[in-house]
């Protein structure tokens, strides 16, 4: 009785999960689209919870519904409107150009060729990879990474080169979004309900986000995750017209972007200092350097997907500006 | 007593895919959202009852990240005009 | 007798669930539908946090229920009188 349920549940999961994709690549319309593909990162993180990956749950959580759907959505409201409201030949027709339909079957067949070789390929790579090579091993080293949750060993330790190169991606990121020039100020200010909303998300977002840090050490969690959950807490915010959104300005902007790959190359170059392999850390100090990294990776991480959903450079405010809202906040 | 535990959530995944039908039919952005907030929901519920069913502590903190930030995307869609103001 | 409390709290929760969910399949307009959704769905999920609280029987993992049944709660109050605004404003637009 309980794996037929089971069953069933993950048929049903598995429509949905399909289902959300495909309507959300096939609509016309890009507001709808978004729309699904929110309710595809919600299903997907039930699908990951269903899975028990409970880190990757969080951050599909966090990211994949919440953020990407704002972000998304404020990109397409300043998409221009089409002149016209999308023809009913429009499948035939690529940018106004007619494509032909042998073109368009040749792409399909080598599509669906493609993916039967990817198909192939994965079903003989679990069939014949040893299941737990890699389990084994992380368990036997779990005690000297300084950390009690697989995940953040392997993030953190084992790997930290890899979770490195990926905050310098971040960095990047950052680069193209600030040569986007300066942004409009904000949206305008919240009615009385969102400002309801408001007060009570934001404290228990940020709290959640340094909860999730903390507790990346022992259970699922993590800096990645407590990073997208403060960046939602500034969404927000901005949403909801504020003008202070708890990215700092100037200088110290930039000394917050640079805070998570520049803690863990100090790191990894003391260690190296010391006679050590590059980013190998002594055991006794594992964890405490792992905390140390993770709470200046989360710091640019929530600075870098704020910046994101500002869009460009967010404009320095003059000091009487500053006050005036602050008064206007405690009236 | 598990088995009450899976079939309480093949029975909310089934609630879910009913809103799967209004999330796909529409006919308005309205429409849509209502019905994402209703995965969102009944997403909650599932990754309850599996964090029980299972014996995983985390799924529970899953299932708040996944509320709180349902109220981020709802909280997006309202179509908050911007400003240039100044 | 704490399994069957919690049973009864589970299936209740369960009933209310899909009772919102076929609302919002069978009512006729956005508004009526916004009703079904957070009234039943919201119950729903109350009782099934409750149940599931009885039945873990760990007072940690009841707190943390409460809290996320308060949060759905708080949310989807709010985010109802946002998509119900949202859709009117798009009513009287041309």
């Amino acid at each position: 009785m309980n794996t037929a349920s089971l069953l069933v549940f993950d048929g049903l999961l598995l429509l949905s999960i399909v289902s959300l994709a495909w309507a959300s690549l096939a609509t016309r319309d890009e507001r709808r689209s978004v729309i699904l593909f929110m309710a595809f990162g919600l299903v997907l993180a039930m699908a990951w919870g269903r899975l028990l990956a409970p880190d990757v749950a969080l951050a599909e959580a966090a990211i994949g519904a919440g953020l990407s759907g704002a972000l998304l959505l404020a990109a397409v409201r300043k998409q221009p409107r089409p002149l016209s409201s999308g023809s009913t030949r429009g499948s035939r027709y690529l940018d106004g150009a007619q494509v032909r339909t042998v073109s368009r079957w040749g792409v399909t067949l080598l599509c669906a060729a493609l993916a039967g070789a990817l198909a192939w390929a994965l079903l003989h790579a679990f069939n014949n990879a040893p299941q737990d090579a890699l389990h084994r091993s992380i368990s036997a080293n779990l005690e000297a990474s300084g950390v009690s949750n697989p995940v953040t060993a392997v993030l953190l330790n084992f790997r930290a080169y890899d979770t490195l190169l990926e905050l310098a991606v971040l960095l990047t990121a950052v680069l193209g979004i600030i040569s986007l020039g300066q942004t409009t100020t904000g949206y305008t200010p919240a009615g009385p309900v969102f400002e309801g909303l408001v007060r009570w998300l934001v404290p228990i977002l940020i709290l959640t986000a340094g909860y999730l840090l903390w507790v990346g050490a022992h259970a699922p969690g993590g800096a990645f995750q407590a990073g997208a959950t403060l960046a939602a807490a500034g969404v927000v915010l901005r949403l909801a017209g504020r003008r202070i959104i708890g990215l700092p300005d100037g200088f110290m902007l930039r000394i917050v972007m640079v805070a998570g790959i520049g803690v863990f190359l100090l790191v990894g170059l003391t260690v190296l200092v010391l006679g050590r392999p590059f980013l190998d850390y002594p055991p006794a100090w594992a964890g405490a350097l792992i905390l140390m990294i993770e709470t200046a990776a989360m710091l640019s991480i929530a600075a870098t997907l704020l910046l994101a959903f500002v869009g460009g450079q967010p404009r320095s405010m003059p000091a009487r500006a500053v006050a005036n809202q602050q008064h206007e906040e405690m009236s | 007593m598990s088995e009450l535990l899976s079939l309480s959530a093949l029975g909310l995944m089934l609630s879910l895919f009913l809103g799967l039908l209004r999330v796909l039919i529409g006919p308005g952005a309205g429409d849509r959202m209502l019905a994402t907030q209703l995965i969102g929901t009944a997403g909650v519920g599932i990754l309850l009852t599996l964090s029980l069913l299972h014996d995983q502590p985390a799924l529970i903190d899953v299932a708040l990240l996944l509320a709180l930030l349902a109220a981020v995307a709802a909280a997006a869609f309202t179509g908050q005009q911007e400003t240039r103001h100044d | 007798m704490i399994n069957l409390l919690s049973s009864i709290l589970i299936l209740a929760g369960l009933f209310f669930y899909l009772a919102g969910s076929i609302g919002l399949l069978r009512l006729p307009d956005l508004y009526t539908r916004l009703h079904a959704l957070t009234k039943a769905d919201n119950l729903g999920l109350g009782l099934l946090a409750a149940g599931l609280a009885l039945y873990s029987q760990h007072p940690l993992t009841a707190l943390k229920l409460l809290l996320v049944w308060l949060a759905v709660l708080a949310a989807s109050a709010a985010s109802a009188h946002l998509i119900a605004r949202q859709a009117r404003r798009q009513e009287t637009r041309p």
